[in-house]
């Protein structure tokens, strides 16, 4: 799975959103798979192995586990109530997406920590038939499936970094990451 | 329209109002089959207002919000007024982030100020009987 | 990697691994006397420092992961830097005292290859090496140390923040947040956050924000007050803002805010009267009623 490299490097890379103290997201990191590999800051020391967990999103049964994971690692991250209220919910928006648009897919959770403050990084990948224009998918209202159309724009307004990539008809991956100000 | 009951989300009437509430763990489905089942109370029952009580729900993402606007505008389509009940401050801050204002949706602070909008009162107080109008 | 390469890589192991006491002493030595350090640190601790330091370097040249790339990706060598770059952002030195803390090791590291060697080919081979070993540790302590500092000043303006909002109570069921200062994303969040709840725990139908103190609105801040009368409807209360002086209504209208669907008044006393006008209303008969439609 050589996603990251590629889309790090590819034209297909838009939309993002740095952290408050621009973030240099995602830099440096090969394949996010589990374990902290490349650039190694030590993970937050709870959180499973290398602070890395991943979920299938296969059901809707799926969703509802998906939504606890994450609910579970914001607390753990130390989160007040509306951040983990706003990264569940941007979880929900993405998994949905990944389940009714990319025919299921998968979730990962990671626990960042940088200069003393702790983060949650999801990426969300399906194998879907991908996502033909990117600009007119974040675009509020549009839809080509059930929901508002607020799944991408929605979860990129939650979040404080935001990167998605998608070739049609290989899927999409996105990556959503959140730092904790507390 | 069959399978009424699959949701096993209480639906309560108080004479001509509904009074209903979403749990936390709702599924797609059983979103979808709540709102099936809601209309059709709402219909058989000739019910004028429906309150729904969201206190429980810890998070509303697009296709929560998307199922309460359309409760919303099927209830209106049948003759009732529906008002939902005790968004969580979290989840309020979360969807005006996700950029959804629930459109032409009622809302009320808690389930009482809800039913007190549609219309019902606390009982007047019996004689003899202590003051019932502390809060809650 | 060529051969001259790894013999003087060699070379430098051999130097930290039989010099080690010197090489510490020497850097502690140099970092007193360039005055580098803060009055914080005594001199045990610079020099525990260093031996951690030293010993991680020692232990990198040793892999064969190429020099330019060590600090950054062996874990143990990145986070004694790290840390003793934090260590000195929160004792109070200056960036650049921290980064030349870092970067001073480079001489004692290179006179101590000069007792290993005269051959000056191997010691102009050295001296790059370490360099290039060491620059990026200055850089990487650099980073950090603006990360630390960073940290500090976020904590303070969170904590600045949590005092500077304070909801109050006005009458039965009506509250309200008067703001004082340049409104931003941070601090209208967080006036949000406070105000939805102290709704939810006061019962509260009409919350006023009143921003006589703020000095001015551009767009990013009406879409934050936008934001939050839209929160405060979900809940099921109402909004009332109050305090828009002349010079901000212009700007609004210049800017072609859209904020007719919110309720307004000139002062505070005025939206006090009109919120206590919306909660007397009968509940029952009217449209309105206590529930407030959310149409936008």
């Amino acid at each position: 799975m050589t996603l990251h490299g590629e889309w790090l490097a590819g034209s297909e890379l838009i939309a993002q959103r740095s952290a408050p103290t621009g973030a240099p997201a995602t830099s440096g990191r090969t394949g996010g798979r589990t374990g902290t590999t490349g650039a190694a800051e030590p993970a937050a020391p709870a959180g499973g192995p290398g602070g890395t967990s991943r979920f299938n999103v296969a059901s809707e049964e799926d969703l509802l586990t998906v939504r606890h994971a994450v609910r579970a690692a914001t607390v753990e991250a130390g989160f007040g109530l509306v951040d983990q209220t706003r990264i569940v919910t941007a979880a929900s928006e993405l998994a949905r997406n990944a389940y009714v648009h990319g025919g299921g897919g998968s979730l990962e959770i990671e626990m960042l920590t940088r200069g003393g403050r702790r983060g949650l990084r999801l990426t969300v990948r399906d194998d879907g038939p991908g996502i033909r224009d990117l600009d007119e998918a974040l675009t509020d209202g549009f839809t080509t499936g059930s929901g508002l159309g607020h799944g991408l724009g929605g979860a990129r307004r939650l979040m404080h970094e935001f990167q998605v990539h998608s070739v049609p008809g290989e899927g999409t991956t996105v990556v959503v990451a959140r730092w904790n100000d507390r | 329209m069959t399978a009424p009951r699959a949701t096993g989300v209480p639906i309560l009437r108080l004479g001509d109002v509904l009074v209903t509430g979403l749990l936390n763990e709702l599924d797609d489905q059983s979103a979808v089959a709540f709102t099936d089942e809601l209309t059709e109370r709402i219909a058989g029952d000739g019910a004028r207002g429906v309150l729904i009580d969201i206190s429980r729900l810890e998070i509303i993402d697009s296709f929560v919000a998307r199922t309460l606007m359309e409760l919303t505008t099927m209830a209106r389509l049948l003759g009732a007024r529906v008002i939902v009940a005790g968004m969580r401050p979290a989840v309020a801050i979360t969807l005006v982030e996700l950029g959804l204002q629930l459109t032409g949706v009622e809302t009320a602070l808690n389930a009482e100020q809800g039913l007190t909008a549609l219309g019902w009162h606390r009982m007047p107080r019996p004689p003899g009987e202590a003051r019932r109008d502390a809060p809650r | 990697m060529n051969t001259s390469e790894s013999s003087v890589r060699d070379r430098l192991c051999e130097a930290l691994r039989e010099r080690e006491e010197e090489i510490a002493d020497r850097w502690v030595r140099l970092q007193l006397e360039q005055a580098v350090l803060s009055t914080d640190m005594s001199e045990h601790e610079v020099r525990e420092e260093a031996d951690l330091l030293i010993s991680a370097l020692a232990a990198g040249l040793a892999s064969d992961v190429p020099v330019e790339r060590l600090v950054t990706s062996r874990n143990e060598l990145r986070q004694t830097v790290i840390e003793l770059s934090l260590r000195r952002a929160r004792a109070g030195a200056s960036p650049t005292a921290t980064s030349m803390a870092v970067l001073s090791l480079k001489e004692a590291l290179l006179s101590a290859v000069q007792h290993t060697t005269r051959d000056s080919a191997e010691l102009f081979s050295a001296a790059i090496l370490v360099n290039r070993l060491l620059d990026a540790a200055g850089v990487l302590s650099f980073e950090t140390y603006v990360e630390g500092r960073e940290e500090i000043i976020q904590r303070q303006s969170r904590q600045l923040l949590e005092v500077s909002t304070p909801v109050v109570r006005l009458w039965r069921h009506v509250l309200a947040v008067p703001l004082i200062g340049t409104l931003d994303t941070a601090r209208t969040q967080v006036v949000m956050e406070s105000l939805l709840q102290a709704i939810q725990d006061n019962e509260a139908q009409v919350a006023i924000i009143d921003i006589t103190g703020v000095p001015a609105v551009d767009t990013a801040v009406a879409q934050h007050l936008m934001h939050t009368v839209n929160a405060v409807r979900l809940m099921g209360a109402d909004c009332v803002i109050s305090g828009i002086r002349p010079p901000i209504a212009q700007t609004i209208a210049q800017l072609g805010i859209d904020l007719s669907t919110i309720l307004t008044r000139a002062t505070l006393a005025d939206a006090l009267a009109a919120a206590i006008q919306l909660t007397d209303q009968p509940a029952v008969g009217q449209d309105a009623g206590t529930a407030r439609s959310v149409t936008a």
